[in-house]
């Protein structure tokens, strides 16, 4: 446990001035900024929404860019990045020849990938939160100071994070088995469009395709007038859980083989 | 008897059906500078790598500090300091960081960073990005990093590879001093002889994947013994006096060649062919390259 802990210290101290750390801060902040001075810009035409549905189309505008599109983009970076480090120098055989437990080396690595992606969706709904209690504070009209979607907000961005955990572990394995950006770019790339194809035509079978998760996380179950409730463990985060068990398995023994070429 | 801190027991390993090495014995005596020593592809790195528990031995059969690796990995790994081909090293972060990062999975002091910085004359150039630095100071870091946990053994893969005469002298002088000040021991793999006979006190000499030689450095010199290379005007005529006064020699490449004893033979040599009128180009004593040491240590 112990060299865990040091290998994921040693982590942060590695990423610390490398984009893929501060991209998971920078991202939630510029976006939600974004839509924030949209909102604010676009007040007047705004002003008679319901408190309830200001708040939803405030939280639907940041993560219908972000959920959909950006995440998976930020999965494929994140896992790439923070992969490449090592790759650069051929850096996994050092690495294991550290007295440290091989197991520890790697699991830190895979968990910082999935603490950056906490991170993130964290701030996204923090950030969410903040900027629409201060266009509230601005905007008094746009009524953001009527009601709280906190709850909802967390409970959906905790939903999100479990329904990229499968693509998290996935793109990290491809960014194990190819130093390249291309490879694991392409195949993710594919991967989201398949997968957006498939949540939005409603398939069937949408939940087993680890890139569908995130975009069905978000389909939520609305009555009208009522606040949207968010079922955490539905099939999609099932599937999502084990493929990133599998994979996560999968990533050691690839590193492991790695090393001593 | 010597303790050994290396110590392997036919020690073979296969990749597919390639045997990459037969049956090889190491005895690496503690405090010595042993130069490992064979061409590209004579099995170095392959051991290395399993003397790092990189590749794994399929039998119990390698120990070091006295304990079998398999079972000791983290315990042994402690003890040894490695640098493996390339230096590995983060170039985004400075050279100093780059120790700071390793210090901390070794729960090694930031005074200790200081310390190895000015050891591998590394001090002044701590702030710069590693990825900048020349081949030869990131060897150094390379060596640092492997130094850092004051490790009782450094395990070195051709860390003079790359390096220009000045870096290779600085190398060589560090190994020097870690082995003869601070009693460390040095497992040093190259493909050169002359650099493993300047710095090496005990000699493994590896070749497709057996090793053919072992021993210490003045055992390695009674096999590898001196000749005189003569470059004379009248080949056979020299020959012929030389013989004359029971001197046999060979001719190799328009040289005469005879085994050196010392210089005082050497000259006195020189003076009989001057005397006798034959013009002497040059005359000079070496030791044979790699390639007739393996010849000698395959014949007998």
């Amino acid at each position: 446990m112990q060299a865990f802990i040091l290998s994921i210290r040693s982590e942060f101290y590695k990423s610390r001035k490398t984009l893929a750390l501060w991209s998971a801060v920078i991202l939630p902040v510029v976006i939600c900024s974004l839509v924030c001075f949209g909102y604010f810009s676009n007040s007047a035409k705004l002003v008679n929404t319901p408190a309830m549905v200001q708040w939803l189309r405030y939280m639907g505008s940041v993560m219908g860019v972000m959920g959909i599109l950006l995440l998976p983009m930020f999965v494929i970076f994140t896992t790439y990045s923070v992969n490449n480090l090592e790759h650069r120098s051929e850096m996994w055989k050092s690495l294991f020849s550290l007295p440290l437990n091989k197991w520890s080396i790697y699991s830190s690595k895979y968990f910082f990938t999935v603490i950056l992606h906490i991170i993130c969706l964290a701030l996204f709904a923090s950030m969410i939160l903040a900027t629409g209690n201060l266009l509230g504070t601005l905007k008094p009209e746009l009524k953001f100071q009527e009601y709280s979607v906190s709850t909802l907000a967390y409970r959906l961005h905790l939903k999100l994070f479990l329904s990229s955990l499968g693509i998290i572990s996935i793109q990290f394995l491809l960014s194990l088995i190819w130093s390249d950006f291309l490879k694991p770019m392409g195949l993710g790339f594919i991967g989201t469009i398949m997968g957006l194809i498939a949540a939005n035509t409603g398939w069937k079978y949408a939940y087993t395709i680890p890139y569908a998760h995130p975009a069905l996380a978000l389909q939520l179950n609305s009555t009208k007038g009522k606040v949207p409730s968010v079922d955490l463990f539905t099939k999609e985060i099932g599937v999502s859980l084990a493929v990133a068990v599998i994979a996560y398995i999968l990533g050691y023994f690839i590193v492991a083989r790695r090393s001593v070429k | 008897m010597q303790e050994m801190i290396i110590s392997t027991d036919a020690l073979s390993y296969k990749y597919g059906k390639q045997l990459i090495l037969d049956a090889v014995s190491l005895e690496v005596p503690k405090g010595s500078i042993y130069g490992f020593l064979g061409p590209n592809g004579a099995g170095k790195t392959t051991t290395i790598k399993i003397l790092l528990s990189l590749l794994l031995s399929s039998k119990k059969n390698v120990f070091l500090f006295g304990k079998e690796l398999s079972a000791n990995r983290t315990e042994i790994l402690s003890k040894i300091g490695s640098l493996v081909e390339q230096p590995a090293i983060y170039g985004h972060l400075s050279g100093r960081e780059n120790l700071r990062n390793r210090a901390l999975l070794l729960k090694v002091s930031k005074e200790r960073v200081e310390e190895i910085l000015s050891l591998v004359g590394l001090a002044e150039a701590g702030g710069k990005k590693a990825g900048k630095y020349s081949l030869g100071m990131k060897q150094r870091l390379g060596i640092g990093l492997a130094l850092l946990g004051d490790p009782e053994l450094l395990i070195l893969d051709e860390p003079t590879n790359g390096l220009d005469p000045n870096g290779i002298i600085e190398i060589r002088l560090l190994l020097r001093k870690l082995a003869l000040e601070l009693g460390k021991t040095v497992f040093v793999s190259s493909h050169l002889l002359s650099e493993v006979e300047r710095t090496a006190t005990h000699v493994g000499i590896i070749n497709k994947g057996r090793l053919l030689f072992q021993g210490s450095i003045e055992a390695l010199h009674a096999i590898n013994k001196p000749v005189i290379n003569i470059h004379v005007d009248d080949l056979s005529g020299a020959a012929g006096v030389l013989l004359k006064e029971g001197i046999a020699t060979d001719v190799l490449s328009d040289n005469l060649v005879l085994p050196y004893t010392s210089h005082v033979q050497m000259g006195s040599v020189n003076t009989l062919l001057v005397q006798n009128g034959f013009t002497v180009y040059s005359i000079a004593n070496s030791r044979k390259d790699l390639e007739h040491v393996f010849l000698n240590i395959t014949n007998n």
